[in-house]
Parts: structure tokens; C-alpha cells; sequence
């Protein structure tokens, strides 16, 4: 069903009403991180929900309280709901011991996504870091089902340790995709390490890439992206090609909370993908 | 009736006032005297308003005290703005139930549905108004609307009060918000020693003057009023100096005045909660004992709490010396990016009410200082 068929006004839909769905799947990616398929109880929500690449819903857990979490599944799909989740916290701790069958609260979607239109027909980089790229996965799955409309796909990914390398089959996986790189690396490798040792800023010096015609997607700690942004720029990417996923204490989901504030921005809002020549005086800062 | 009239109330008259908006079903608030200072209060009779009182505030006080005996709005303001009546401090948002259908069990929610009391407040200052506007704005004017917010807002009626003198810790005029109610009131009141001078802002404002059937005002009181109110402006001591804003605080991020003052201030939250444009928010979960029922509560929740700046594992904002970066970056600069104008109203709550004397003004002003 089309979104103008939805009984319900956006500000309705997304604002404080949150709405039951069940978990219809849940698959293990690491011990501690799982993809949670959802799926809502009432059928005119199920219908009318539409979200964009890089949104997020904030889940809710009976009697526990509110997450926000980045929808990975494809957006032209809109009826299959999944959320990858790490427990980290309160909230993520309970839903990691959620089942399939169990009931938890939907409300969103909310913010601004990757520029996945944007980024058609161009060469696409992708830049993540650390632990949770979870954020960025959904994207770069949207890029490889619709493969023809995109230039060439770069995927650099750098963590400290080889342990701390999760998807590791999906790397494999996008590594056989047509015009497509995955680029590796660890700054404390062990010895069976088969990629670059060093950060992740290194592997930019031993690509070659168009500049003029690259849009660039990261994810991960804020100041490597911060760094890397910095030595993209001085490599001619124009610092309005470059989108960055910030991360704050998002609450409410709609900008009126307050805990999320990036300078002038609300990161719920006006994120949490942000583009860099908005965002580049306020990373790596509290204000 | 002429808009824009200005009509004369004798002192004796501000009970037919109060008679007025009792009898049209209002529950009426009015600056009454409790605990040292003066708080929103229900008002029967004019003679529960602090007659022959006025107040003195300074960094980290504020004190009652004797004044002219023939004035009853002396007292400029207490710690609570309009903001409690309008976006209350704890507001029950929805309930939660794990209910079973046919052996399956479920949760679903009730949410609250938005209703307000009709409430006629007597003494809002126009600092006030401007900062019931900027919540109006923040609240009601984005993409998304707070229900609860516009509920309580338009049940709400206002009777303005001009500020005939200024605190030492009123600062209005150098933020363009007061001492005199332009617009934003039902009724707005000038004090003077024998009689006030009242004004109609709204339908049910002109409405309310026509029934008291009340002589127009001489020109020479008008006058005096205006007078009055000009002076209570130029006696302000305290002024922010907007020019380069929001940019130049932002690039004081730096500044070695934000360690001096993390070094005063404990993070009690006291200016967050006084101030009347402060709009931050955290909703609470209060599920019962046999976990079939939670409720949602959203509190006011400030910046210099804690948890304001945490995710997973970090804190954006650790110390007091990031929490008050961010309070008065946000309050007077990016929130000139956000909303228009600057989140400061110049009431000087956050100044009198701060336990250590804090004067916001003056930090302010060494922070626009080169280091």
C-alpha cells in the first residue's frame, strides 16, 4: 500500500505513539549482536509504515524504556523490519535475551539517512571503524541489490585487533561483488592478518580514486571519522560529498528532547547521517 | 470598544476582575506569597496578593521585602515562570498493559489523551510571554506537535502585568523581551499607586473589559505608566551583548573561563529547572510490581544532569565544565540557529536562584573576553 493511502498523518505515526510488533526472526551475528526481524501487530501500521535507508526506529521494551536503532533491512521493502542490535546497554540487554514471539514497541521512523540517491551512478566509499558499523551495513546491502546503478563500491574497514573484525563473512561476501573492493585494516594485527597493518587513513593513500566523483559514507568511532574526513578532504573529496553517522544520546527522536544536540543540530533530526562541511566544526566535541 | 484602548481599574475593581474570571469557569493563579518568595497560588480575593511587598535578588539570593504599601505587583517575579503551567514537570504520557488475546500475549498501549483545565493567570510578566512564545515555537511550530503542550496552552489565559521596577538581576531589556507586555496576553495591567491601567490583547480580553464597563484611562496617567516603565527599563544593570552570535561561542569552545566556572558550579540543575525556555526532557518508565502495567512519565530533565550527554559507554559531556559549555552555548547561541532567537529571555532566575551565585550575565561576558 502506498504511503497515501496511510489513515495516519506522519506526525501521528512517528510522534509518542508507539506500536506493538513481534519479533518474526532472530539471527545471531555475533554472540552478543543480532538481527531482529519485526513485524507490527496492527495491519493498517504494517501497511502504511515507509522508512528511508539510514533511518531508525526507537524499539521499546515493556516496563524498561526506549533505544534508538538504525533500520537495516531495504526500504523498498518496508513490511520486513530488522534492526541489528549489540547489547550494550539496559534497554539492548533485555532485548538480547528476546526471543522469537516476544512483543516489543515501534515508533519512527526518524532522521535523515545515507544519500543513497545522491550517490547513484557515482563511485561510492565506504569508510567504518571499530565495533558497530551496523548502521552502514543496511546501505551498502541497498548498493549491492541495485548494483547497476552504482560506480565503483569501496569498502575500507579498519579495526584495532583482528577479534574485533565482526561480519567477517559479509566482507567475504561483498568482496565477489562486481567492481567492488574491500580493503582491510588492523594496527595491532596478529600474524595470520592477510591485510593492511596500520589505521585506517593509510589505506587512502594506496587507492587510487576520483575525487570529483566519489561520495564517501562512514561509520564508527568520531574521531577516526573525523581524521579520515580530514585527510579525504586534503585529497580533493569535496567536503559536501563526504556523510558521516553521529552518534548521541537520542531520546525522543523528534528534536524536542534535547539530549542529542550536535552545535546548532539535533542529531535525531538533523542525523543522525550528517554531511561533513555542516558537521566538521562540532566532531569529536560535546557542543 | 476601541482595540488598543487603555482603560482605567481602580485598586478596589481588581476583585470584580478576579469575580469575572472565576465565574467564567477559570481556576485562578496569582503571585502569592510562600516560602520567601511568590508562587503560582489559586486567588479568591486581591487581598491574598502581596500587598506592600517587593523583592531583592542577587547572585544566589532573593529576599522579600517591605515595599510601598499601596502596590500589590511589586514583587517582579519567583522562581516559577509560565512554564509549569504549560509544559509541566511531570506529564503521564501513556500506559502500557501485557494483555493476552485468545492465549497470546501482547502489549498494548493507552496514550493519555491531552486535556487541560482552564487556568487564568494573574501577574505573568512580559519576560514570561516571551518565553511561553518561544515554547509555543520549539513545542508546537516544528514538524512535530506536543499534544500536552497545546492542551494546556489553550486553556490558558493571561493577565500581563508591566514591570514597574527591575530586579538587579532582570536583564529584559538588552534581550528585547520586556518589561512591557507587547503582545502575547488576554489583558495586560499597569500598577500605579491609585488605580491600574488595563488593556485588552485578545477577544476574550476585550470581552472581560466590557463587561466590567470601566472608564478610559487619563492621558496623564498613561503617560506616567510609560514613564515608569521606561525607567524600570534604563535602571537594568545587567545586559547581554549579542553581536557575533551564535558563532563567537561557539568558537570560545576553548575558553579558559569554562574551567573557572566548572570550578563554582556543583550541577544542581537550580537554572535549568527556573529557567522559563529550558525545554529538555527525558521520558521515565514506571511499570507496577506485577510487571502487567507500565506507565510513561516525561520529566524536565536538564543538561547539567549526568546522563544527559550519555551513550553506551561514554559521556559526551562528563564534568560541569562540559554540562555548562553546553548550557549557555545552547541557551545563548545555537539556539539562535534553531529557533530565531536566543533561548534567554533575561529574567535572572537562573542568576538568583543558582545556590553559589552565578551570574550567567557575567560569565557570559568573560567568556567574550580574549583569554
Amino acid at each position: 500500500m502506498s504511503s497515501e493511502a496511510c489513515p495516519y498523518p506522519a506526525d501521528v505515526m512517528r510522534s509518542n505513539q508507539i506500536h506493538p510488533a513481534r519479533i518474526i526472526e532472530k539471527r545471531e551475528e555475533t554472540p552478543d549482536i543480532h538481527t531482529y526481524r519485526l513485524q507490527f501487530e496492527e495491519k493498517e501500521i504494517a501497511d502504511c509504515f515507509a522508512f528511508a535507508g539510514g533511518q531508525f526506529n526507537m524499539l521499546y521494551i515493556f516496563g524498561v524504556g526506549e533505544v534508538p536503532i538504525s533500520i537495516v533491512s531495504d526500504p523498498e521493502n518496508a513490511h520486513i523490519l530488522d534492526h541489528t542490535i549489540r547489547v550494550v546497554g539496559r534497554v539492548t540487554e533485555v532485548i538480547g535475551r528476546m526471543d522469537v514471539g516476544d512483543v516489543m514497541g515501534v515508533r519512527g521512523p526518524f532522521g535523515k539517512g545515507w544519500p543513497l540517491e545522491e550517490a547513484k551512478s557515482k563511485d561510492v566509499l565506504v569508510v567504518t571503524g571499530g565495533l558497530g558499523c551496523a548502521p552502514v551495513v543496511g546501505a551498502i546491502e541497498y548498493m549491492f541489490r541495485r548494483r547497476e546503478q552504482y560506480g565503483h563500491i569501496r569498502i575500507m574497514h579498519g579495526v584495532k585487533t583482528p577479534r574485533d573484525l565482526l561480519y567477517r563473512e559479509r566482507f567475504d561476501q561483498w568482496r565477489k561483488e562486481p567492481n567492488t573492493e574491500v580493503l582491510l585494516a588492523s594496527d595491532q594485527p596478529e600474524k595470520t592478518w592477510r591485510y593492511h597493518t596500520g589505521v585506517i587513513t593509510e589505506l587512502f593513500d594506496i587507492v587510487e580514486m576520483d575525487p570529483t566523483n566519489t561520495i564517501c559514507m562512514m561509520c564508527g568511532p568520531e574521531i577516526m571519522m573525523k581524521l579520515a574526513a580530514r585527510r579525504l578532504t586534503q585529497r580533493g573529496l569535496p567536503d559536501n560529498a563526504l556523510y558521516l553517522s553521529m552518534e548521541r544520546n537520542m531520546q525522543c527522536g523528534i528534536g524536542l528532547c534535547g539530549h542529542c544536540q550536535i552545535g546548532p543540530y539535533f542529531s535525531c533530526r538533523d542525523g543522525p547521517v550528517m554531511r561533513y562541511d555542516l558537521i566538521a566544526p562540532f566532531l569529536a566535541r560535546d557542543v | 470598544m476601541r482595540a488598543g484602548t487603555i482603560f482605567r481599574l481602580e485598586k478596589s475593581g481588581l476583585d470584580r476582575l478576579l469575580s469575572s474570571l472565576i465565574q467564567q469557569g477559570f481556576r485562578t493563579l496569582a503571585p502569592i506569597e510562600r516560602d520567601g518568595t511568590v508562587m503560582w497560588d489559586v486567588i479568591e480575593s486581591a487581598a491574598a496578593l502581596p500587598w506592600g511587598r517587593r523583592e531583592s535578588q542577587q547572585p544566589g539570593c532573593y529576599r522579600l521585602e517591605k515595599g510601598d504599601a499601596n502596590r500589590c505587583f511589586d514583587v517582579v517575579n519567583g522562581p516559577q515562570s509560565l512554564k509549569s503551567l504549560t509544559f509541566v514537570s511531570r506529564e503521564k504520557l501513556s500506559s502500557v498493559r501485557r494483555e493476552a488475546d485468545a492465549g497470546v500475549s501482547k502489549i498494548n498501549f493507552y496514550p493519555v489523551r491531552p486535556e487541560a483545565e482552564k487556568i487564568a493567570v494573574l501577574g505573568a510578566r512580559a519576560c514570561d510571554l516571551a518565553a511561553l512564545a518561544m515554547q509555543e515555537k520549539i513545542l508546537t511550530q516544528g514538524e512535530y506537535a506536543d499534544p500536552f503542550f497545546t492542551a494546556r496552552r489553550d486553556s490558558l489565559l493571561i493577565v500581563a502585568v508591566n514591570c514597574m521596577r527591575s530586579a538587579d538581576t532582570c536583564f529584559c531589556a538588552s534581550m528585547d523581551t520586556g518589561p512591557k507586555a507587547i503582545s502575547g496576553f488576554d489583558l495586560a495591567m499597569t500598577e500605579l499607586d491609585a488605580a491600574f491601567l488595563i488593556e485588552a490583547g485578545s477577544e476574550i480580553g476585550s470581552a472581560i473589559l466590557a463587561e466590567l464597563s470601566l472608564p478610559v484611562a487619563e492621558v496623564g496617567e498613561i503617560e506616567a505608566a510609560a514613564a515608569a516603565i521606561a525607567a524600570a527599563a534604563a535602571s537594568q544593570k545587567r545586559a547581554i551583548d549579542q553581536h557575533g552570535l551564535p558563532q563567537a561561542l561557539f568558537d570560545a569552545h576553548n575558553h579558559p573561563q569554562w574551567d573557572d566556572v566548572a570550578g563554582r558550579c556543583l550541577s544542581c540543575t537550580n537554572c535549568t529547572m527556573v529557567c522559563p525556555t529550558c525545554f529538555c526532557h527525558a521520558v521515565e518508565e514506571v511499570p507496577s510490581l506485577d510487571r502487567g502495567e507500565s506507565e510513561r512519565f516525561r520529566s524536565w530533565d536538564s543538561c547539567f544532569s549526568p546522563e544527559h550527554g550519555y551513550i553506551h559507554g561514554k559521556n559526551m559531556r562528563p564534568t560541569t565544565r562540559e554540562r555548562y559549555r553546553m548550557w549557555m552555548t545552547h541557551k545563548l547561541g545555537a539556539w539562535i540557529d534553531q529557533f530565531d532567537a536566543s533561548g534567554c529571555v533575561g529574567c535572572g532566575r537562573c542568576i538568583s536562584w543558582c545556590p553559589v551565585g552565578i551570574d550567567l550575565v557575567e560569565e557570559y561576558s568573560k567568556v567574550r573576553e580574549e583569554p
